[in-house]
């Protein structure tokens, strides 16, 4: 058998990952419509008035992608739970936290990247100027991977309990809320005419930060969870 | 000769069951009486303040709460993480029976925070950078409780929660710095406190109070820890021989 490099196993993971979400569209397809529905309901609840649209539209439109990745977190490692598959990962010889950052990938590939790309078209809907626009979709660009990093080491924590749905909110919303106010704050900034790049730059830096830890705190997630 | 002292006696749950036991009442008795004396100096000895008349006095009791909310968290993750490294019973242990206390102190600071925001300010809640991360702070412990809560092992518990402690404290700054800038960015400063120094009277009333609740904080989390112990070694002979489980 050959050695498998660490990007080698990375990849395997990625794309073992996708295969499986795309036997099975309708999970992927749920978040988005979710998001969708959630970000269209506030003007509805609000009023149509585009002044006061297109003032809330970034906190409106980050909310609404903090709830869509909290929705799908549970499906991250359940199901490779349920028939097994997980046992086998962490008997393997390969690094877990690897194959960890792998499923978060994927993960965000899935449920954060649609809505990075929808996010434009709703952006749209409460009358957004063209340059928050691309402000707006960068930021959740840097954004929606930090929440799928955090949100991984909720769905670890708590896997296979029951009301695990609902407790992993309660347990991953609270830490991120940096991510949701450098978020929607870079929206802001161009909106008053400042410059969005400290609120980009921070993001971009909580990005890095979970990138190095948080793969490695979730594959501890995962160890005292399958104990 | 070498004295040879155990160091780790007591953090056999067994011995220091009976240990914590005895140290209770040196804990809670200073503190009921250091409550009575602050109070005392609080609401009859300090002078009404020039600025906020006599609603400022809720002061003594919600700046010792939203100290020790704080200083609570960061010790309960001190105590799970020496439980996770150590993999010593005890020290989770302490980690839960210090959780509810510090969910009820970040509760009455931001009660009280709230019944001293309606004269001072106007309102019952601003966003105001402190009052958010309190909030915040609140949220924490209660996804604390809730995971710990909700897992039947208690081993798993006990290392799931220390997990997510740890990863709380190291987010807490962050979140505090978030807030901070948030806060303003999005409206100016409209909230400042009166920048005279404090009367004498009002910093004894205040230390003293601070620390009759620490010393409550000690006693309560003895106690809660004494039953947490009895409650997960009740399969054990020790348990069983016990005068108060017979």
């Amino acid at each position: 058998m050959n050695k498998l490099s660490l990007f080698g196993l990375l990849g395997l993971v990625i794309r073992r990952d996708l295969l499986l979400a795309m036997r099975r569209r309708a999970d992927v397809l749920t978040t988005l419509v979710f998001f969708v529905m959630v970000v269209s309901l506030f003007p509805l609840g609000v009023g149509p008035e585009p002044d006061m649209l297109r003032k809330m539209a970034a906190g409106v439109l980050w909310v609404a992608a903090l709830l869509a990745s909290m929705l799908s977190l549970p499906r991250m490692f359940s199901a490779d739970y349920l028939d097994g598959t997980l046992e086998q990962m962490m008997l393997a010889p390969q690094s877990l936290t690897m194959m960890v950052l792998g499923k978060i990938i994927a993960h965000w590939m899935l449920s954060g990247l649609p809505l990075v790309l929808i996010a434009p078209v709703l952006g749209l809907q409460f009358d957004m100027s063209s340059q928050a626009l691309w402000v707006l979709m960068f930021a959740l660009l840097l954004g929606t991977p930090v929440l799928s990093m955090i949100g991984a080491i909720g769905a670890a924590l708590t896997l296979g309990l029951r009301g695990g749905g609902v407790l992993v909110s309660l347990l991953v919303l609270p830490l991120c809320i940096p991510v949701l106010i450098f978020g929607a704050g870079a929206v802001e900034a161009v909106n008053s005419g400042m410059d969005a790049i400290s609120n980009l730059s921070l993001l971009g830096a909580f990005l890095l930060f979970a990138l190095v830890f948080t793969p490695f705190v979730a594959a501890q997630a995962l160890k005292i969870s399958m104990e | 000769m070498r004295l040879a002292i155990n160091w780790f006696k007591y953090s056999a749950p067994s011995t220091f069951y009976g240990l914590a036991g005895k140290l209770i009442p040196f804990f809670a008795w200073p503190a009921a009486i250091l409550f009575a004396v602050g109070l005392y100096i609080g609401f009859f000895v300090a002078p009404t303040d020039a600025v906020q008349s006599e609603a400022y006095r809720i002061m003594f009791i919600h700046v010792p709460a939203s100290i020790l909310s704080m200083f609570i968290y960061l010790i309960m993750a001190g105590y799970a993480a020496l439980g996770l490294i150590f993999k010593t019973r005890l020290s989770s242990m302490m980690a839960s029976a210090l959780a509810p206390t510090g969910a009820l102190f970040a509760f009455i600071s931001l009660w009280t925070g709230a019944l001293w925001g309606k004269p001072m300010w106007g309102a019952w809640w601003v966003w105001d950078a402190r009052l958010t991360s309190e909030l915040i702070l609140l949220f924490l412990y209660l996804g604390f409780i809730a995971l710990q809560a909700s897992i039947e092992d208690p081993r798993r518990a006990d290392r799931a929660s220390a997990l997510l402690a740890i990863v709380g404290s190291v987010n807490v700054p962050i979140i505090y710095y978030s807030v901070q800038w948030w806060n303003t960015l999005h409206q100016g400063s409209t909230i400042k406190y009166s920048g005279t120094s404090m009367h004498v009277a009002m910093q004894q009333s205040m230390f003293t109070i601070l620390v009759a609740c620490w010393l409550y904080v000690i006693a309560v989390a003895l106690a809660r820890v004494r039953t947490i112990i009895l409650e997960r070694e009740s399969n054990t002979q020790w348990v069983k021989d016990l005068a108060e489980t017979k």
